[in-house]
């Protein structure tokens, strides 16, 4: 209600006989430069609170990297680890699941992606990814499903031992998050390592 | 505001005068018997244009380390804020190596049990007793309190006619707390003679009622500053320095983001001078079309009609 | 809404389905836009603006706290200090919320001040005063509750306290501290529902509000002169006039918001709220905030423990019989010659009150309190009734305008036919 009046000036009864007060460019520049003020200042008390909103200095500091003992995960074995708050899995694979997941043709994939680009090179048995449904954040169920992979309770998407959704509705693979080997059986999750960042660079 | 207020006063003026008298007659009546103020020091914090002087918090954390951390915890305060904007100033590898140095308690493992890792930037600073009652128990019976925001939790009335003015800009104060830290800390002498000091605890001159269960916890040249280039003294290493020193940190520990905080007020209050000025230009102009505005409070009893 | 005609003509064809559907836009434009305002409104006429500017202020604020703070003895006070710490302009959002308390105060004590002085709840105006004096009181309890919520010492003993003053209440006294309580003594259950009813009270305000400002629009706002408007030269319409105003007034009482939240943050506020709550010990000088100094000054002049609250919730409770107890004809003070003299002897009283309610309760401070006490309730009691009898007021200007040019004078420009609307010309 204020703003209209005030950006608007034509607005406001002229019926006054002083005219000297209604010297036009002046008189619009300062209803024009409250307006603005008026709208700057409320747009300043927006920031506040939109930024405090945001993931504050606690959570964004308590989501630092974690590292992982591999050495006891059996072979088949899947476990879970959490790291920001998000469920990550991490699957210690057979020999014969990497090369069945290797050899899949690009074609039959919904989201291709060579399953040599979602692990480690020289640690291929290892798959890490996100524990989360990509269609709406499910979390899959392990070695199941037709493909020995992830089966999602939710709505039925599909995924192989490789992470990577063979029937919908989930749009997308599995997404690999950030990590990198440490020694042959710690990886930390959280930032790649130098060699990666390198490599992907 | 201030208009309205100076008109009040001078329509009240006989009563308001009489009342003030006897605020400050009753004020002087009272304080007598407490414990003497304490003396009020130069901190480069202070007033509005006040920020913290990084070295002084540096070193205050260094007799907190040294000395205070012993009994005193400081659980709200983590290792990352060392490095943040407007404290001590420490880089991030600092307060990484600084952090790995203490053992935190961590825990449960997937075997169920608690274990000790190096600590993170994002812990808090280890307090040296598990709980309350431990640290009671191991300090005759009262647990030396947490120093997180006690710079903010300790005070001292100035009494009228300060308070009105320790508010008001230019002229204002609100470091009592670090001047009763600093007081705390050179209090300690020989009790008054005849004045019976209990076993456990020790005559403080600032101190309320004078008797303190914490013994005098600090003497001259115990912390060994550093140096310059030359290996000369920054600061003396005196008892008077440290106190000052870590009643800056706990100042800084308690209020991690004043200097933001006062940065943000100039540009707020600022703004809002300039903003009500023009809104004042527009309302003048809007009234002028109705022959202006009434002007004065109550032109009822100033218009000689 | 309002009593003054719907003046407001939709223009565009939707604009007109719309209103002949939910006529708010008309709603609107009579109590905000055309609604006639008397010229000689001064200053203090602009902190029901203010108030309103406050409300929000506390609400925005509050809400967004509540996203981060934990309503539980055990997390209170870490989860403010995580506010003060952590959250992004956390500092900011809670200073702003707890000087906002304050300053929503400073601006409700002008408000009350300035009804009592120009005799505001004079008829017509009594339901109008009376929603005031409730909003008062929503805002008091609100307050109260908000300052356990930080759980720190002050905000312990404060609740156990006040919850100890409801006791007092006769029968009932014990179950309705208990239904406080939620336990055995003031702890986790209380610091939890206190966080639940500090979140519901300030809509409540915001419920009264709407009646206040609805009573108001159709009795018309007092003025200094204290006499109605008879002619549209008495009045302007509320836009752009009095909106311009009231913004302005209200940019301007932020300055000073700002400076406690900026640079004075701690001022109005305990130094023992920050530690945190120990039901061991007990601060050595327990006080309340000031907005509720005079009120505890009254309940410690009495030697009575019922008697005390009886007083305290009575000395709030008569500001609602103002509009009975004043006999006088004339509602400013400004013609009032005699009445004026003993309005600024009340402040006073009400000056010292607040004052003795932070003094310990011993020697002297007693006495004056207990003096204090007794003017506090003869000035409704005796004043109020026997002055409006005896006092010969002066003579009341002819007109508003008049009250402000003088008798016989012209001025330019026209305002707006009264209880009617809007002049032609504001539609440009």
């Amino acid at each position: 209600m204020e703003f209209s009046t005030l950006a608007n000036p034509s607005a406001t009864p002229s019926t006054a006989g002083d005219a000297s007060l209604h010297d036009g460019s002046r008189r619009d520049f300062l209803f024009l430069a409250t307006g603005a003020g008026l709208a700057v200042g409320a747009g300043a008390v927006a920031w506040p609170l939109v930024a405090s909103m945001a993931p504050d200095a606690a959570v964004i500091a308590a989501g630092a990297p974690i590292e992982v003992d591999l050495a006891p995960i059996q072979e088949g074995q899947i476990i879970n680890v959490f790291w920001r708050g998000k469920l990550i899995f991490v699957r210690n694979r057979s020999e014969k699941e990497v090369k069945e997941a290797d050899a899949v043709k690009m074609s039959e994939l919904i989201d291709p992606q060579a399953d040599s680009a979602r692990v480690k090179k020289g640690h291929e048995k290892w798959l890490v990814v996100y524990g989360n449904c990509t269609h709406l954040g499910c979390v899959p169920i392990g070695h199941s499903g037709p493909y020995d992979g992830w089966f999602c309770p939710c709505h039925g998407s599909l995924y192989d031992t490789s992470g990577r959704v063979r029937r919908g509705p989930a749009p997308t693979n599995l997404p690999v998050p950030p990590y990198a080997f440490q020694s042959d059986t710690k990886i930390r999750i959280g930032e790649e390592g130098p060699k990666e960042g390198k490599a992907a660079a | 505001m201030t208009i309205s207020l100076s008109i009040l006063a001078r329509r009240a003026g006989p009563l308001l005068a009489a009342s003030l008298l006897a605020l400050s007659l009753g004020t002087a009546a009272s304080g007598a018997a407490e414990a003497p103020q304490p003396p009020r020091q130069k901190w480069s914090f202070a007033g509005a244009l006040g920020t913290f002087d990084q070295a002084q918090l540096q070193r205050g954390f260094q007799v907190y380390k040294e000395v205070c951390s012993a009994c005193h915890s400081m659980t709200l305060v983590r290792f990352r804020n060392l490095a943040e904007p407007g404290g001590p100033g420490y880089s991030a590898n600092q307060v990484k190596a600084l952090a790995a140095t203490y053992q935190v308690k961590d825990g449960p493992n997937d075997s169920g049990e608690m274990f000790e890792r190096p600590g993170r930037p994002a812990d808090a600073f280890p307090a040296p007793f598990p709980n309350d009652k431990a640290a009671a128990a191991a300090n005759g019976g009262k647990a030396p309190p947490d120093f997180s925001v006690l710079a903010k939790a300790r005070t001292y009335e100035r009494g009228f006619p300060w308070f009105v003015t320790d508010v008001m800009p230019f002229v204002g104060y609100s470091e009592q707390g670090v001047d009763y830290i600093h007081a705390l800390l050179v209090g300690y002498e020989e009790a008054p003679k005849g004045m019976d000091v209990p076993e456990g605890t020790h005559y403080n001159k600032y101190y309320p009622g004078h008797l303190i269960a914490m013994p005098n916890p600090i003497s001259d040249g115990q912390v060994t500053y550093p140096k310059t280039d030359k290996g000369e003294p920054v600061v003396p290493e005196t008892v008077d320095q440290y106190a000052k020193d870590v009643a800056a940190f706990m100042a800084w520990a308690a209020e991690p983001h004043m200097v933001a905080r006062k940065a943000l007020g100039f540009r707020v209050i600022l703004f809002l001078i300039v903003l009500s000025a023009l809104l004042y230009y527009v309302k003048k102009r809007i009234w002028a079309d109705v022959g202006g505005e009434v002007h004065g409070l109550q032109p009822e009893l100033h218009k000689a009609y | 809404m309002s009593a003054h005609g719907n003046t407001y003509v939709p223009k565009s064809r939707l604009a007109k389905w719309f209103e002949s559907r939910l006529p708010i836009a008309g709603l609107v434009h009579s109590s905000f836009i055309a609604y006639p305002v008397p010229r000689n409104l001064n200053y203090f006429w602009t902190f029901g603006a203010i108030l309103s500017a406050m409300l929000g202020v506390q609400i925005i604020t509050g809400v967004w706290l509540a996203m981060h703070y934990e309503p539980s003895a055990a997390g209170a006070f870490n989860s403010v200090e995580h506010i003060m710490r952590d959250v992004n302009y956390g500092w900011l959002l809670r200073y702003a919320h707890a000087n906002g308390a304050s300053m929503f105060f400073v601006a409700v004590y002008v408000h009350i001040f300035r009804a009592l002085y120009y005799g505001s709840y004079k008829a017509p105006r009594e339901v109008l005063y009376i929603l005031g004096v409730v909003i008062y009181l929503l805002m008091m309890a609100t307050a109260f509750l908000g300052y356990t919520l930080p759980w720190g010492q002050m905000s312990f003993w404060g609740a156990t306290v006040i919850t100890n003053i409801l006791a007092a209440i006769p029968v009932v006294g014990d179950t309705i501290q208990s239904l406080l309580w939620g336990g055995y003594s003031v702890g986790n259950p209380t610091v939890n529902r206190f966080f639940s009813l500090h979140y519901l009270l300030p809509w409540m305000i915001a419920g009264v509000v709407v009646l206040h400002v609805w009573a108001l629009h159709v009795t018309g706002q007092n003025n200094p002169a204290g006499i109605p408007i008879k002619s549209g030269k008495d009045a302007v319409p509320f836009t752009p006039y009095a909106t311009v105003k009231d913004v302005f007034a209200t940019v301007a009482f932020m300055i000073l918001f700002a400076w406690f939240i900026f640079f004075q943050p701690n001022y109005l506020g305990h130094a023992d709220n920050y530690v945190p709550a120990n039901p061991a010990v007990t601060p050595a000088h327990i006080v309340p905030e000031w907005y509720f100094l005079p009120f505890y000054a009254i309940l410690r002049a009495v030697p009575d423990k019922l008697g005390g609250v009886i007083l305290m919730f009575g000395a709030v409770m008569i500001l609602a019989l103002a509009p009975w107890l004043d006999t006088s004809r004339i509602r400013s003070c400004n013609y009032r010659p005699i009445y004026r003299q003993f309005f600024w002897v009340f402040f006073a009283v009400c000056i010292i009150l607040g004052w003795l309610g932070a003094k310990p309760p011993e020697g002297g401070y007693v006495i004056a309190a207990r003096v204090c006490t007794f003017y506090y309730f003869a000035h409704f009691l005796i004043v109020m009734p026997l002055v409006g009898l005896f006092e010969t007021p002066k003579a009341l200007p002819g007109s508003i305008l008049e009250s402000v040019t003088g008798p016989g004078k012209q001025v330019s420009g026209s305002g707006v036919p009264a209880g009617a609307a809007a002049a032609p010309s504001t539609k440009g």
